[in-house]
């Protein structure tokens, strides 16, 4: 099985393994829109259900939201450079774009949490209406997802600075890097239809 | 945390305290076996650390036959309760229980596994691999499909079972209707174990589109693997659903939010609508490998090639597709309006068409054939009727009107167990017949199999036909006793008798697999049945590396016609290379028991236990992440030395020349 190598393509696909691993990640990938599409439509048809407590308008903070949201789009478009950097076979540049990566990620991490503790302060808890029950638990799935990927990712970074650039460290960029992307398309769905439309109906 | 001790062990019923004891007795006595036996060594690097899919699946197997054993006592202590009026056997509340558990562990713990555990010893073979692409994943589904399993198990003596239905609709599911712990059990258990399936759908995609050998093209691979293709795909559409809705359970009852409750705004029926996407998918993610066994049998004994084979792939694809767009007939009472209801009654009885293009297909099949009655057979002839039966009521049942009279009575409870025991159980039991050989090197004795097919399917009919008449005279479900005014008590008590028929058969079964292991003829050739398929043109039992040199794939059928035209049959010692396998790993069981023991914690709501013990959990990740070990070689002259030992006997079409 670890025949098939094929060294024309990026270092990342030469392995008929490291094709395999990339594949099951892409379907891996299928099942987590499958997983978001129902919370988005969990949301859908709990949003509107306030129960007497707070509506959007009463807890949105959209500066915030703004800044997140570009914390977490340039995240996305600096792991693109680290992608670009790992295919020019760079492994420092490679570690250093995926460090601001992480770093970007983490103050959108940080200024969620704080957005969290805002929202419990002013009396706006996941048990106080289903409408925040769906918000609360749409918002944090994704955010949990970031946190998983930054920790994965710094695991991933320590085997490039032991291993150096491979086939087998490359296609574990290289899937982090899509993980990474997806995570950035959920927000843009979240932000889309949790905040802006929570603002405008 | 609070832990409330006296709820820990269920006391004050004999019938459990029974069953503790025994339990107590039975882990004492294997701990006892094992350390006599000096077996403990053979078990760890054998089993419990194997990544051969071919021991994983046989893994599978005995946990699901384990799994009936248990959900088959369920279904008979509630015969039992039933079979006469006002008894007085179970109570209410057991009855509740049981019928919970009986589900559950039927559905997600009996039909899923045991397809599962024939895909696992059985895909990788036809479609001329030597593994599944991720065993060490492989392994790590079957041990958390294990872990929920026990987890769910344990629930009658700690803590109580889940008794709001194997649906648990809210808001009876909910913590204000179901105070105790009883339904964590259910919320937790089943997403450890989905999490497994979820993981073996990724592998199989990945698999069969990967890893088929030369020549196997799409349109070239034999039905079980397109149907566990198309299943893979199901489950990857359908599980994250069932995880979400889960978590949200889990969130409701653990943590007091508002998905699902009566008060602040939370929505009952939004849980019937998720679980129902999950559920209907569910309901063909185990009959679709069903029909695919059904088509490997029926080709075989046969001996024809499957009538409309490229029918047959759409239909599959049809079905799949159409799965996902009948939800809403689990609850037209719900009373959405009579355009939804039509919507879904359309889409529901559309599912007859690829059904009965199926169906159709096995017959001319048979058509002309030269059909070999053996107890694969007799499954697979028995199947054609009786899923009928359960496929014309679920057109009965489809439509949305008349659904107001049948809905939750016992024509529902008939119509799903004439669809799921022909669709799956025989299913299974046809599978192992046929496959067995290729996993333990012997056959299964086909006359005590016809005694165990006979027994079985007469008990199955006696017990559920009556079913449908007392439904329609409004036998309602999940009731646990009736006068005896109603009339029904002659219907019920036929039924009960025709379930130890059932049984009676189940433990011919059992008798038949302990007297084949001991006394059944291990001179069998690689080929016992004549088959077609590529998991026949290999030794059997299969070496754990499966193929010495991948076959080549010419046509439909390649091994038929393989040996038809003497090609690739015949191993040349220059054709031996050595072969690269994967290594054993005891970080699955790790990860088993880390799950386990924190979703005990989490059952019993002491989370912070919960959480220290999914730090293990990151930690078994985190080891994974680092592991790099990439397997061993088989060294050549230990593949001849495997090679020479089933080639060239006596009967067998596969030669070794040097
Ligand atoms: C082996 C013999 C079996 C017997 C005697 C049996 C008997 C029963 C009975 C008496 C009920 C409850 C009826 C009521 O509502 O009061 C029931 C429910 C059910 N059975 Fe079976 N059954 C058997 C096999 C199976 C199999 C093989 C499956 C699935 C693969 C299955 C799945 C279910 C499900 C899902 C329910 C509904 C549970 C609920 O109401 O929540 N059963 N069965
Ligand atoms: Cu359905």
């Amino acid at each position: 099985m670890s025949a098939n190598v094929n060294t024309s393509l990026p270092l990342e696909y030469q392995s008929g393994q490291s094709r395999m691993n990339i594949l099951g990640f892409w379907i891996f990938l299928g099942a987590e829109i499958a997983l978001f599409a129902t919370l988005f439509g969990v949301y859908a048809v709990l949003s509107g259900r306030y129960a007497g407590g707070p509506t959007h308008q009463d807890i949105i903070m959209i500066r915030e939201v703004m800044i997140q949201t570009i914390l977490l789009l340039t995240s996305s478009f600096t792991c693109g450079l680290a992608i670009f950097e790992m295919r020019r076979g760079n492994k420092n540049e490679l570690i250093m774009w995926l460090v601001i990566t992480l770093l970007l990620g983490a103050g959108f991490l940080y200024m969620e949490i704080n957005e969290f503790i805002h929202y419990v302060h002013i009396g706006a808890s996941m048990q106080t209406s289903a409408f925040l029950s769906s918000l609360f638990v749409l918002l944090g799935t994704h955010g949990a997802h970031v946190t998983f990927g930054i920790g994965w990712a710094i695991l991933v970074i320590i085997q490039l600075i032991k291993r150096g650039l491979t086939s087998v460290t490359a296609r574990k960029v290289f899937i982090i890097g899509l993980y990474w992307h997806f995570l950035d398309v959920v927000w843009i769905f979240i932000f889309t239809f949790v905040y802006l439309k929570g603002l405008v109906l | 945390m609070g832990i409330k001790w006296d709820e820990f062990f269920i006391t004050g019923d004999p019938l459990i305290l029974g069953a503790q004891i025994s339990i107590a007795l039975t882990m004492i006595g294997i701990v006892f076996g094992l350390t006599y036996l000096k077996k403990w060594n053979w078990l760890w690097t054998e089993w419990i650390t194997t990544v051969d899919h071919k021991r994983i699946g046989i893994m599978y197997i005995i946990s699901a036959v384990l799994m009936f054993f248990r959900g088959g006592v369920d279904g008979l202590l509630m015969k039992a309760q039933t079979s006469r009026p006002e008894m007085e056997f179970l109570s209410s509340q057991h009855y509740n229980e049981i019928f919970t558990t009986h589900g559950v562990i039927m559905i997600l713990f009996m039909a899923m596994p045991f397809l599962i555990g024939l895909m696992n010893v059985v895909v990788p073979l036809q479609i001329g691999a030597r593994d599944v692409a991720f065993p060490q994943l492989n392994a790590l589904s079957f041990w958390l499909f294990f872990s929920g399993a026990m987890l769910f198990n344990i629930s009658f003596v700690i803590g109580g079972s889940p008794d709001a239905g194997w649906t648990s609709y809210f808001p009876l599911a909910g913590k204000e209707f179901s105070p105790s712990i009883a339904n964590n059990y259910y919320a937790i258990a089943l997403q450890i174990a989905g999490i497994g399936t979820l993981m073996t759908g990724i592998n199989f995609i990945v698999t069969i589109l990967k890893m088929r050998t030369k020549g196997m093209t799409l349109m070239r691979m034999p039905m079980f693997t397109w149907t566990t293709l198309i299943t893979s795909v199901i489950i990857i559409a359908a599980f994250p659903i069932f995880t979400v809705a889960l978590a949200l359970m889990t969130f409701d009852r653990l943590f007091g939010t508002h998905f699902f409750t009566v008060s602040g705004g939370g929505m009952d029926m939004l849980w019937a609508n998720l679980f129902w996407l999950w559920g209907h998918p569910e309901v063909y993610i185990v009959a679709l490998p069903a029909f695919g066994i059904f088509s490997e049998v029926i080709a075989t004994f046969s001996r024809k090639s499957l009538f409309g084979y490229k029918s047959m792939v759409y239909a599959i694809v049809g079905i799949a597709l159409l799965s996902m767009l009948v939800w809403v007939h689990h609850f037209y009472t719900m009373g959405s309006g009579p355009a939804v209801n039509s919507f879904f009654s359309i889409t529901t009885m559309l599912i007859a068409v690829p059904t009965g293009i199926k169906m159709f297909n096995w017959l001319f099949t048979m058509r002309k054939g030269r059909i070999k009655m053996t107890t694969a057979m007799l499954w697979s002839l028995a199947f054609v009727p009786c899923f009928t039966i359960g496929g014309v009521t679920g057109v009965m049942l489809a439509m949305g009107a008349a659904d107001y009279q049948y809905h939750n009575t016992l024509f529902l409870v008939a119509h799903f167990h004439y669809v799921l025991i022909p669709g799956v159980v025989f299913a299974v039991f046809a599978g192992l017949y046929y496959w067995w050989p290729k996993m333990f090197g012997h056959l299964l004795n086909e006359k005590l199999g016809k005694w165990h097919f006979w027994l079985f399917v007469i008990g199955f009919n006696v017990t559920f036909m009556p079913m449908f008449f007392l439904g329609l005279s409004g036998a309602a479900r999940r009731t646990y006793t009736f006068s005896a005014e109603s009339g029904f008590a002659p219907l019920f008590l036929l039924s009960a008798m025709g379930s130890i028929v059932l049984a009676a058969g189940f433990a011919v079964f059992c008798y038949n697999i302990y007297w084949s292991l001991r006394y059944a003829d291990r001179n069998i050739s690689s080929d016992p049945w004549d088959a077609r398929t590529l998991e026949w043109a290999t030794a059997t039992p299969v070496q754990h590396y499966n193929f010495a040199k991948l076959p080549e794939v010419k046509s439909l059928d390649a091994f038929w016609f393989m040996k038809k035209n003497n090609e690739g049959l015949t191993l040349k010692d220059s054709e031996i290379e050595e072969i690269h396998m994967p290594s054993n790993s005891g970080q699955p069981f790790i990860m088993c028991v880390l799950f386990g023991i924190s979703g005990f914690f989490l059952v019993f709501e002491w989370s912070i236990a919960a959480a220290v013990a999914a730090l293990g959990i990151f930690a078994g990740l985190i080891y994974r992440s680092f592991d790099y070990n990439d397997g061993y070689h088989i060294p050549v002259d230990e593949v001849r030395e495997t090679e020479l030992s089933w080639r060239n006997k006596k009967g067998e079409a596969h030669k070794h020349v040097s």
